[in-house]
């Protein structure tokens, strides 16, 4: 078998491996990114391996011996590659095969072959037969033997972790073109759409997924994206609003039936319990109630009920109010106000929850569009962003030479300045009489760039100033006092003057983005034009950060052009 | 990309402005931070391309691009570092109440000002020590106990209503006012800023004034007192209830259970705010600004009175001064006036004497002129006339005249020229209109 396939033989997918799910995908002819359903018709197939009598079953099926066969059943072990079991967390295994210490990795104990023998399984081996069950799905549906693959991965992902995972995919007959970030992954999905413009823009993606969720900060500029900040959770997530479901329909169960025992005490029991609840909680996302129904649930006992989405909503608010805040933490830690973020992509399968979209959308300002299925109708579908990201960026790599991915991903090419201030013109408005900043490159924008604005002029044409200035971006805050109040007597209303003054402290504050010119780079002025004229200003940031600009009449020829050095280079040497 | 358009217009050139072809660089760019792209998308592949330029990297060159980049990851939650009470490891989570969170999680230094990040990460690192199945791969029994007390503590921390009702009530973070003693020992503003510090906590107006020091100025000192005996707290107390039975049964047991809980939370809540207002009483009778700023006042207070008794002496001292100029110009003034007085006297004196030696010489200048009856002896008749003649133009004239006329007749025998010396004066009296013609008929012509 050969290290590497040839550009010329490969048959590459994207891959999205979670600990929860996994998902695959490819691009059609016509550049379109599509998830492949596996044999059973699923396109989120549960991470989940299981062995009953040497037979291996992979997703739905292997869930399902979570509850007959939980020893012989593998899951929830993503996390664990390439990571010593001092630093694991094995919480999410307690109903299925433990993790075990085993040299420096991770193993697990399980009877996978016909024998009546435990087998030393591990972590890397579990994932490779993954692997190879997601690959044989993606050859099955494509007709075609997939030999390559680009994989998504967490932000926090360490290279020890890669590693591992890069060599349980070779063993998996899966050359990993390359490992791209899961965040990274959901924004190139929405941008690879057809309809999709390219702008600069400060994305928040939010991939809320099963035993964890993580939110990255995404400087989006001409296209390319820069991470400026990470936020990782392992509390909330998916298990926790299942959780509130197994409670709350526990309760009922032992409400009804006295006898029955709390289904939560016994292992098959709470096994069945939770793959309902988690039942019961996706359809929650889309219907208004959903129907809760176990045979033999426990002590022999069947049990159905329902429960609707404002009971449900009720009961796991504390867990919605708790990925806000995750959210809005992550904006602080990249020194970012709500108001600078254009949009938030909800990724993950908890971003089907019509609840968490809305109370994030209510957290931050209306200039902000949250991209979730609940809340925007050209949504994709966040269980899938992940997959269609890595499937594009397969496609568009996949005719390289793994040299050539090699160094195009190196340090040397990735690592680049990023611009401190925005860089922008001064403009006239009426309120203003030191003139106002208009960005036309803005601040965490990698160089080199170029970036084009068309600028009106005064009405009567004429000689004109272009000022070019760095600009930082300022939040004006200013407290509404209510109009009522100020209306109202001062005399009658002794009594309640102290309630009036309560009200006043709550009075919403009204937040907005402003610039403040922190310093002029140049000047240059245009001479003579013509009543209703524009001006095209273009500035180049070089990649030593000198600059240049050309300022000109649009329509017209010539122009003024000057440039200035970069910083730190010693003035006057030109 | 595509240009943007800026509907706002530029500024018209100010009067005066020129540059060598209309360009001037004014400033350089500010530093720009080193980032990672991220090599995904159609994009990077441009820029890639552009960078690569038939270039190859080396590990070195790997190193050292990456030697700057800002990172995004937090570095690796790492090592517990507070160490862990033996007997805290031996809890039972059943009694969470009597748990010390904080401590559980390796929080002690933080307690209320521990952040969400900063719980979450504690949390995390004491799962991945204590996990029961990591014990059980350690070979201990599978004791979950404390690893219980874990979870009950990150629930009870991560959900800001439990957590404010357990840091209403965490000794671990109070801090005890130091004794009367300790505070003399010059160590005030240290001693009592810790222990303002920790009550600030409670407040509800944040952020709350800070004791300050003894330059801290009268008006920071007043507004701080004033703050803490107007103290807003959120404190409450019932983390310490009392639990409630949860069986429908016995539904009078519940309910006085409750009532108890209430009134127990409330009686807590009252003997707060007694302490804290003895503990603020405390510290301002140790503040030795207060009494700083009280001696102050009294110094300017004395000051004025002094300033105001000396400016009523100095008044009082010119008042008197003045009167007393005034009485000396006044005995001055009575002296001369008497002195001139005196000499007045003097002068009528002499001049009445004058005047009197003045009217013998005339009256015996009549005589002289004998009587002006020419020779013989004149009649008495006569007599009587000349001289009732000569006394009414005495009578008539004032003394000067008197002397004018005496110095005319003195030495005079010849009675015609005497008699000439009265006629002319009588003449002249009638000339003035002090005579009537007639009147004095002896002496007329
Ligand atoms: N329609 C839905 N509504 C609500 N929750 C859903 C829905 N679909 C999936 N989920 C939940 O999303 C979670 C899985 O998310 P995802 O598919 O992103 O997993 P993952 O990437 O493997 O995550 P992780 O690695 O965190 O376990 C599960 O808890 C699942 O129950
Ligand atoms: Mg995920």
């Amino acid at each position: 078998m050969s290290e590497e396939e040839s550009p010329a033989t490969r048959v590459a997918i994207g891959i999205s491996f979670g600990n929860s799910y996994s998902s695959i995908a490819y691009t059609t002819e016509d550049g379109k990114a599509a998830v492949i359903a596996n044999e059973e018709g699923d396109r989120q197939i549960p991470s989940i391996l299981s062995y009953v009598e040497g037979e291996e079953f992979q997703g739905t099926q292997a869930k399902a011996q979570l509850v007959r066969n939980p020893k012989n059943t593998v899951a929830y072990f993503r996390d664990f590659l390439g990571q010593d079991f001092k630093s694991i967390d094995p919480t999410p295994c307690h109903q299925s095969a433990h993790p075990l210490q085993h040299d420096s990795t991770i193993a697990f104990k399980i009877q996978d072959t016909a024998e009546d023998t435990e087998n030393i399984v591990t972590v890397s081996e579990i994932t490779t037969r993954h692997l190879r069950r997601l690959r044989n799905s993606g050859t099955d549906y494509l007709g075609k033997a997939v030999n390559a693959a680009v994989i998504t991965v967490p932000t926090n992902f360490s290279d020890a972790q890669k590693e591992s995972l890069k060599k349980a995919a070779k063993d998996a007959d899966i050359e990993v073109l390359q490992f791209i970030h899961e965040p990274v992954a959901a924004l190139l999905a929405y941008d690879a759409r057809p309809d999709a413009k390219i702008a600069d823009k400060i994305v928040v993606v939010a991939d809320l997924g099963g035993i964890r969720s993580d939110v990255a900060v995404i400087a989006s500029r001409g296209g390319m994206y820069s991470i400026l900040a990470t936020a990782h959770d392992y509390d909330v997530s998916g298990t926790q609003l299942d959780q509130v479901l197994m409670d709350h329909f526990s309760k009922e169960f032992i409400k009804k039936h006295k006898s029955g025992g709390d289904p939560r005490e016994s292992d098959r029991a709470l096994a069945k319990l939770k793959l309902e609840s988690e039942a019961v909680k996706k359809s929650l996302s889309i219907g208004s109630s959903a129907n809760f129904s176990v045979e033999s649930l426990s002590n022999g006992l069947d049990f159905t009920s329902t429960i609707n989405r404002t009971r449900y909503e009720l009961l796991a608010s504390k867990i919605f109010a708790a990925f806000t805040r995750l959210v809005l933490h992550a904006v602080e830690k990249a020194n970012l106000d709500p108001l600078d973020i254009t949009e938030i992509i909800l990724a993950g399968g908890s971003a089907h929850t019509p609840r968490i979209a809305s109370s994030i959308v209510s957290s931050f300002p209306a200039s902000t569009a949250v991209l979730a299925p609940s809340t925007s109708p050209t949504a994709i579908n966040p269980s899938e962003l992940a997959a269609r990201g890595a499937a594009i960026q397969a496609s568009l790599i996949q005719e390289f030479e793994s040299e050539d991915i090699e160094q195009s991903t190196h340090p040397m090419v990735t690592v680049t300045p990023h611009l401190a201030r925005a860089i922008g013109i001064l403009c006239i408005s009426g309120d203003e009489s030191s003139g106002v900043f208009r960005a036309l490159v803005e601040a965490e924008t990698a160089v080199p760039v170029r970036r084009t604005a068309i600028v009106a002029t005064p009405r009567e044409g004429g000689d004109v100033l272009i000022k070019i200035c760095e600009g930082r971006r300022e939040i004006k805050v200013t407290k509404s006092t209510p109009k009522a109040k100020d209306k109202k007597g001062t005399v009658e209303e002794d009594d309640d003057s102290e309630d009036d003054y309560d009200s006043e402290e709550e009075e919403d504050e009204v937040r907005e983005k402003t610039w403040k010119v922190e310093k002029v780079l140049a000047e240059a002025a245009l001479r003579g034009l013509k009543k209703g004229a524009k001006v095209e200003v273009q500035v180049n940031v070089g990649h030593d950060l000198a600059v240049t600009c050309h300022v000109r009449e649009v329509g017209g020829k010539g122009g003024v052009r000057g440039g200035w050095q970069a910083p730190g280079v010693a003035n006057g040497s030109a | 990309m595509a240009a943007v358009n800026i509907a706002l217009p530029l500024p018209v050139l100010p009067e005066g402005w020129s540059a060598e072809k209309d360009f001037k660089a004014v400033g350089e760019l500010t530093h720009a931070t080193d980032r990672n792209i991220e090599p995904v998308g159609p994009h990077f592949l441009a820029h890639a391309r552009r960078k690569r330029h038939k270039r190859t990297f080396s590990e070195d060159d790997r190193i050292q691009a990456q030697s700057n980049v800002k990172k995004v990851e937090d570095e690796d939650a790492g090592e517990i570092s507070e160490p862990e009470d033996p007997l805290m490891l031996q809890r039972d989570a059943k009694d969470w109440k009597g748990q010390d969170h904080y401590a559980v999680l390796g929080l002690s230094k933080y307690r209320y000002r521990a952040t969400e990040d900063q719980i979450k990460r504690a949390h995390r690192k004491k799962v991945l020590k204590h996990h029961p199945d990591k014990k059980a791969a350690a070979g201990s029994t599978e004791d979950d106990s404390f690893f219980k007390c874990i979870q009950k503590a990150t629930e009870i921390l991560l959900d800001p209503v439990k957590r404010r009702q357990y840091d209403s009530v965490d000794e671990g973070a109070n801090i005890e006012p130091p004794s009367k003693k300790d505070t003399q020992k010059g160590n005030f503003y240290k001693l009592w800023g810790r222990v303002f510090e920790a009550e600030g906590r409670f407040s509800k107006n944040q952020p709350v004034p800070k004791l300050g020091n003894d330059k801290s100025t009268k008006e920071d000192v007043e507004h701080f007192y004033n703050f803490w005996y107007n103290f807003d707290s959120w404190r409450s107390f019932e983390y310490q209830d009392e639990d409630v039975p949860d069986d429908n049964e016995n539904r009078d047991q519940k309910r006085h259970v409750e009532r108890k809980n209430q009134n127990a939370r409330r009686k807590k809540k009252t003997e707060d705010t007694t302490r804290l207002r003895k503990l603020v009483d405390d510290a301002l009778a140790l503040d030795e600004r207060i009494k700083k700023f009280r001696q102050q006042e009294h110094a300017q207070k004395n000051k004025r009175r002094f300033e105001k008794e000396a400016e009523a002496k100095r008044l009082a001292e010119e008042a008197a001064k003045a009167k007393e100029e005034e009485a000396r110009l006044k005995a001055e003034k009575e002296a001369a006036e008497k002195a001139e007085k005196a000499e007045g006297k003097k002068a009528k004196e002499a001049a009445k004497n004058a005047a009197k030696k003045n009217k013998r010489v005339v009256r015996a200048s009549v005589k002289e002129a004998n009587y002006f009856h020419g020779a013989g002896d004149a009649p008495a008749a006569q007599i009587d006339g000349a001289l009732n003649d000569a006394d009414l133009v005495i009578a008539k004239i004032d003394n000067e005249e008197l002397a004018a006329l005496t110095s005319r007749l003195n030495g005079k025998k010849d009675a015609s020229e005497i008699k000439q010396i009265f006629v002319d004066e009588v003449k002249r009296l009638i000339d003035a209109g002090k005579l009537k013609d007639g009147e004095a008929k002896f002496l007329s012509a």
